[in-house]
């Protein structure tokens, strides 16, 4: 059973920044149906009354002061950069402005 | 020549180097030397700091000369996951992303272990971020399982426990999302330990599933893994997801006494899907811990067949979230070449990520897309709740589970790639602790006719890993084998 299409997959891709070409969509179209069709297993089971489990420990916020503390220092920070011009991180032009 | 020290345990090597009768430096240089020997055939080692782990072994053998003490991990050389971060060498997570990353931290378990005078060999193979079930995924290289080089040593910290059971260190870190810890050290033949989600500060781990991911121990012994869990445990501020419970001295619970312990065994786990020499291994081992007076009792994890499901889509979709950092900007690999900042994002993560790990952005972008995430990811989250209520229920009548840690010995590389879902099944046993945030451990309990080890898995109440470790302390000791040494030389 084909769960999910091509164009599915390229939608996918796109919300997720990666490009693939044609062979590896055709692959991902077969692995992710499956894979998907096996979750269905999970419709077997009624959840309507059940609370879903967002994490493991009972958690409750916690307050503290605001306080300044020590953090990394501007070389440190840039130093596994690609790219920067010793003050910021550099990335291609984002916005067409002359 | 020097006395080879590389067999050692971690409270042997303590005796020692507390009697005088070695150096911390002589036993580092006998780690290198093996390290040398062997791992060209094991490939565990992904970066190897001798000049670092020198230091720190000369650090504490003047230390030493002062007369001042030492802790029980002083100048005990370890091995680290490459998914956790450190100052020195590099952290990549086996990742094409992450070549050549320089942490400008040390993650907390590493900074507390340094405290106590470990000495750091290097960093170890895993699974590109942790994702997979055999190291296979590495972008580095492939690990071999130390008993049969054309086997897996499972994953994904297959390179943790290869380095333990080839003796290339004493003890490893590793990290456990749905069974990277146990699996791997039941396929290698070491002790291997998920602590409680929350038991041990994630700080400085590189996320992958963070309601999942937990950092714990590889061992050759029960012994050492109580050593290494009074260092690692413990609130951190940093984290703050670890647990502000008291932390018991976990040496002073071994003790080979059990008859207050009664043994739960799920019937969910004995199927036709468990291999039939690891079912008799784990009968085996439970006629010996009933010998030593726990009683044993069956226990029900009915909703054990949907685990597989739910974990796959809770951690695909946190993987998802997570890993959309890595975008060529502050830190990692940025293709070259590009037009524009949108070509810049989708080249740097197509060409930095391995199949595998794109495959689980995909599957984790799709489940948590809009349409689907009521069906996918809602619901998983509510079975999720199920498992975690099944645990509980069958915690009520017994102290510890036992199950197999995984359904088959280690299998030959290759075996499983061509088909995810499979690999994905491989987890069975590991990954419902994980979902329901318990602590599991993994002993050894015996060699297959064809000499693979085979893992017993232990697992307990939420922040009872003192009563985990007395049993499996007790099992050790009264297993009546010792699976030995691979041949590696």
């Amino acid at each position: 059973m084909t769960k999910i299409t091509k164009a599915d997959v390229e939608y996918v891709a796109a919300l997720a920044q990666l490009s693939l070409d044609e062979v590896t969509k055709e692959r991902l179209v077969g692995e992710l149906s499956d894979i998907l069709s096996y979750m269905d297993k999970l419709n077997e089971l009624d959840t309507r009354d059940i609370e879903p489990m967002m994490h493991v420990l009972p958690m409750t916020n916690v307050y503290r002061d605001d306080v300044v503390g020590p953090s990394l220092d501007r070389e440190t920070a840039l130093m596994n950069a690609p790219k920067t011009d010793g003050e910021y991180f550099l990335v291609p032009r984002i916005l067409d402005i002359e | 020549m020097a006395r080879d020290w590389s067999s050692a345990t971690g409270h042997e090597i303590h005796d020692a180097l507390h009697h005088g009768t070695a150096t911390a430096s002589d036993i580092t240089q006998s780690f290198l030397r093996r390290i040398e020997a062997v791992d060209g055939k094991v490939r565990a080692y992904v970066d190897i700091w001798k000049d670092h782990a020198l230091k720190q072994a000369e650090n504490v053998d003047s230390r030493l000369k002062r007369g001042q003490t030492i802790g029980p991990l002083a100048g005990v050389p370890f091995a680290i996951k490459d998914v956790l971060c450190t100052k020195h060498g590099h952290t990549t997570c086996c990742s094409r992303i992450l070549k050549g990353y320089r942490s400008p931290f040390d993650a907390t378990v590493i900074e507390r272990l340094e405290q106590a005078g470990v000495v750091f060999l290097g960093k170890v193979n895993m699974d590109e971020f942790a994702m997979g079930s055999s190291t296979e995924n590495s972008s580095v290289q492939v690990t071999r399982n130390p008993w049969d080089l054309k086997c897996v040593p499972g994953g994904s910290s297959g390179g943790s426990a290869a380095a333990v059971v080839a003796d290339e260190c004493v003890a490893s870190l590793g990290s456990d999302t749905g069974g990277s810890i146990r699996q791997p050290a039941a396929l290698c033949g070491c002790v291997g330990m998920k602590p409680t989600y929350g038991r041990v500060s994630r700080y400085g781990l590189v996320a992958f599933a963070s309601s999942l991911d937990q950092i714990g121990p590889f061992t050759k012994d029960v012994e050492d893994l109580a050593l290494v869990m009074n260092v690692i445990s413990g609130r951190d501020e940093r984290d703050s997801t670890s647990a502000d419970i008291p932390v018991p001295n976990y040496s002073q619970a071994l003790r080979d006494d059990i008859s207050d312990i009664t043994v739960g065994l799920p019937k969910e786990y004995y199927t036709d899907a468990l291999n039939p020499e690891m079912r008799q291994k784990i009968e085996s081992a439970v006629k010996i811990l009933e010998a030593r007076g726990a009683k044993v009792i069956e226990v029900s994890l009915p909703h054990t067949e949907y685990a597989i499901a739910v974990y796959y889509i809770i951690c695909t979709a946190e993987a998802s979230a997570n890993l959309a950092r890595f975008d060529g900007v502050r830190y990692g690999y940025r293709a070259p070449k590009v037009a524009d900042v949108q070509e810049m994002y989708a080249k740097t993560k197509t060409d930095g990520y391995g199949r595998e790990v794109q495959r689980r952005i995909l599957l984790g972008t799709y489940v948590l897309s809009s349409g689907y995430y009521d069906a996918y990811y809602l619901k998983a989250q509510k079975v999720r709740a199920l498992i975690r209520k099944d645990f509980e229920e069958a915690f009520q009548k017994c102290n510890v589970i036992a199950t197999p840690t995984s359904p088959t010995p280690a299998f030959e590389i290759g075996a499983k790639t061509a088909d995810p879902l499979e690999m994905y099944l491989s987890d069975i046993y590991t990954i419902s602790v994980n979902l329901a945030g318990i602590p599991g451990l993994s002993v050894p309990c015996g060699l297959t006719q064809s000499g693979l080890p085979s893992g017993l898995q232990l697992l307990g109440k939420p922040f009872d890993e003192a009563t985990l470790m007395r049993v499996a302390y007790a099992y050790e000791k009264n297993r009546g084998f010792d699976i030995g040494k691979p041949p590696l030389t």
